[in-house]
């Protein structure tokens, strides 16, 4: 194994499913030569060449039908979007054409091997245009799976299940993380199966959820707790769409409580979906109200971003109130 | 005839056209010594609209190469400049008025800064202080000033194409004599945005200005792996619309082209394309570095082309200036930057409670009950947030 960031992580990711898959191809701005603004993609033009990773024009619209059309036509597309806040351009063919090219046309077309990676979050000083999760956006469109590794390990194997994946996958990277997050990554492939979410620690008070960046955020609010004497078992949902209810609920029915935490505004978050569904599955079990530690209902703020995170210490707060309720 | 978009004439052989079909000549009124071309007809220009130009080149090029430093310090996260493409900013709206309404892209600060921004007003916004117009919440450089008729910069690119042809339309419905102006970069213009903006101009009839700075990069990207057309230009045409293409490097050039753009498109009700051919010396943005993607060579060749030396050595031709004047300038304004840089870094930020505020009209029973919680909690935990989050 070797110590890589997550950069490198789905760098390697890409290069090996290029390797083993001669119609893949991986395009977007400034992916080609440059190797993208984040350097996810440097190398691949030069090993692979200019024929399989290209910069495009400027045009989130065009890349995602461009890349519609590619994987309509038994192809593997990767389409880096270069900041998630940028996705929002290429919404409809994202949501009216991949998402139903299955659906509309009994299967007679699919866009199965297209994969749209994206850097999403904030803590990075970005202000609300490069600070947005939006994968609630994505998660109400039956069609489009949605998946959010934690660390670079994770991001290798979900990445390349994703490539493989025979649906379209929007793939977002916890930016924050690119460089800050570094760990051992197997060498060669495996791929971590998604829909399937991830007993991250085992505890017994109660359930902390999250994704992503901000998987690191409830293991340090778990460490506070456990001062208090409380344990915290922490679950990664990894795939939001389709999310794997059965996990969940299975360790919230051990814990009695749940906490779901995400960067995005709470209003219309994903965290309410789980709750509406764990509130069912798990109705009996509940030993205090679901609790969501969220964004707040407003733009991603600049100067009040520390204030504004869903952070450990918020977190904290809330388990606390969750286990004395 | 219901298709009734020309009167071609018919031929009876396969016959395509290609870029070069269409030729676009390029506008050139300044050469390199600062003297007109022969037979060159310039803009309407006297000494003070000459000196308020190159007063706006100068501090651009202080405020650049200060902020620039400034981010490099850690002071501030973020800084763009807009270093080589000053002729096609300054240029371009020295021939507005005031009332025309600019819609720019990010690298146009020069522009606010013509209008009359204030030095203190560039640092409030860059160190996102209480006094900033827009409270702290973007990145630095994201300007706007009601007042000066610019409207705020919005990091997405190209959504402000087509808003220029609806602020263009508004005007002329309100029965002003104003414009819009909408800048942008080739880049840019690959999105969808700009179609469908300047087609719905033409159609519609705005009095709008479309101005391209095609300064050579998107980030990393060149023009040639952006399109494969004639230039920017020939897209105006495509759509119907009056269409110009100039040295983006020259001062009188783009402002010849500008006056007389602004004039058409208030007399006739109609859109107007200017492409501005020019060259992002700096990098991208400070987190950028283009020695990744461009040679040290082609920098040097633009080096020579810089459009305000350009300009200042015409004004001293024509007796208007003198190169200890031209010094005397930077000075005043370095030290100006500096200590406006200072105070408006010790300014406090903006009250927590903005933190909802400007999100709705006034903020919902929602939002009001979250920064309730929020203060409780900063209260909980002075130590834990910044300083300035303590005065809940
Ligand atoms: C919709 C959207 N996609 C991507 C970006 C990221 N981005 C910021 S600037 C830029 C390049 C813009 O190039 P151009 O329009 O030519 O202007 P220039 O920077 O050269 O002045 C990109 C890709 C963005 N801000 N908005």
């Amino acid at each position: 194994m070797a110590q890589m960031n997550m950069l490198q992580a789905i760098n390697q990711a890409l290069s090996s499913e290029m390797e083993s898959d001669e119609t893949m191809t991986v395009f977007g701005e400034d992916v080609g030569h440059f190797g993208g603004v984040f350097r996810a993609t440097s190398g691949l033009q030069e090993k692979f060449g200019r024929d399989r990773c290209f910069n495009t024009p400027l045009t989130e619209q065009g890349i995602a039908g461009f890349a519609n059309g590619l994987a309509s036509n038994g192809m593997t597309a990767v389409a880096e979007i270069q900041f998630a806040d940028y996705i929002f351009p290429a919404i409809d063919q994202i949501v009216n054409e991949s998402a139903k090219f299955r659906y509309r046309s009994g299967n007679e077309f699919d866009v199965g091997g297209l994969t749209f990676r994206t850097p999403y979050g904030g803590g990075i000083a970005g202000g609300h245009y490069h600070s947005q999760s939006p994968e609630a956006y994505f998660t109400q469109t039956p069609g489009l799976k949605v998946v959010v590794p934690r660390n670079p390990e994770q991001a290798k194997g979900l990445l390349i299940a994703s490539i493989r994946d025979k649906n379209p996958v929007i793939f977002f990277e916890p930016k924050r993380l690119y460089r800050a997050s570094v760990g051992e990554v197997p060498e060669g492939d495996y791929v971590i199966e998604l829909g399937k979410a991830e007993v991250v620690k085992q505890g017994s008070d109660i359930t902390l959820l999250g994704w992503g960046a901000q998987m690191e955020v409830l293991e340090k609010a778990a460490e506070m707790a456990a001062k208090k004497g409380i344990s915290c078992e922490i679950v990664d949902l990894r795939t939001l769409s389709p999310w794997d209810i059965d996990t969940v609920a299975a360790s919230v029915k051990k814990t009695g409580r749940l906490l779901i935490n995400h960067e995005a505004p709470l209003t219309g978050g994903f965290a309410g979906e789980i709750a509406a569904t764990i509130q069912e599955e798990c109705f009996l079990y509940l030993e205090s109200p679901i609790a969501r530690v969220c964004g707040l209902d407003t733009p991603y703020p600049l100067i009040h971003e520390k204030e504004y995170m869903p952070d450990a210490l918020k977190t904290f707060e809330a388990i606390k109130a969750s286990v004395k309720f | 005839m219901s298709n009734a978009t020309t009167n071609a004439e018919t031929i009876h052989r396969v016959s395509f056209l290609d870029k070069d079909s269409l030729s676009i000549p390029i506008l050139k009124v300044l050469q390199a010594d600062g003297t007109a071309y022969e037979g060159a007809v310039l803009p309407v220009i006297d000494e003070n609209l000459a000196k308020k130009i190159h007063d706006t080149c100068v501090f651009t090029r202080v405020l650049d190469e200060r902020m620039l430093g400034a981010q490099r310090q850690g002071r501030i996260s973020f800084y763009m400049t807009c270093t080589g493409e000053e002729a096609s900013i300054i240029g371009s709206t020295a021939a507005l008025d005031d009332g025309d309404v600019i819609l720019a892209q990010y690298r146009e600060h020069a522009a606010i800064r013509y209008r009359g921004f204030t030095t203190e007003q560039f640092m409030n916004q860059m160190f996102s202080n209480e006094k900033d117009f827009g409270k702290g919440r973007q990145m630095p450089i994201h300007y706007g000033s009601q007042e000066l008729n610019y409207q705020t910069i919005s990091s997405p690119l190209a959504t402000q194409i087509p808003q220029a042809t609806g602020v263009a339309y508004a005007l002329k419905r309100q029965g002003k004599r104003n414009i819009a102006i909408c800048y942008f970069g080739e880049g840019a213009a690959s999105e969808g945005d700009f179609h469908a903006g300047l087609n719905m101009a033409a159609v519609l009839n705005s009095p709008v200005i479309f101005f391209c700075r095609n300064n050579g990069y998107a980030i990393s990207t060149p023009t040639e792996e952006q399109f494969k057309g004639n230039g920017i230009a020939s897209r105006g045409v495509g759509y119907g619309m009056h269409t110009i293409r100039v040295d983006g490097n020259d001062m009188l050039a783009v402002l010849a082209a500008t006056q007389q753009a602004r004039a058409y498109a208030l007399e006739h009700n109609a859109p107007v394309l200017i492409e501005a051919m020019t060259y992002r010396l700096g990098a991208h943005s400070s987190s950028d570095d283009p020695s990744g993607y461009r040679s040290k060579d082609e920098e040097a060749k633009w080096q020579q082309h810089d459009p305000v030396k350009r300009f200042k050595l015409w004004m001293i031709n024509k007796g208007w200036m003198n190169e200890q004047e031209d010094a005397d300038l930077y000075v005043k304004y370095r030290e100006e930057v500096l200590s406006e840089l200072k105070v408006a870094e010790k300014v406090p930020t903006p009250h927590l409670d903005s933190i909802i505020e400007d999100v709705y009209d006034t903020p919902t029973p929602m939002l009001k009950k979250q920064l309730a919680q929020l203060k409780e909690h900063v209260k909980k935990y002075p130590e834990s947030y910044p300083k300035s989050a303590g005065r809940v």
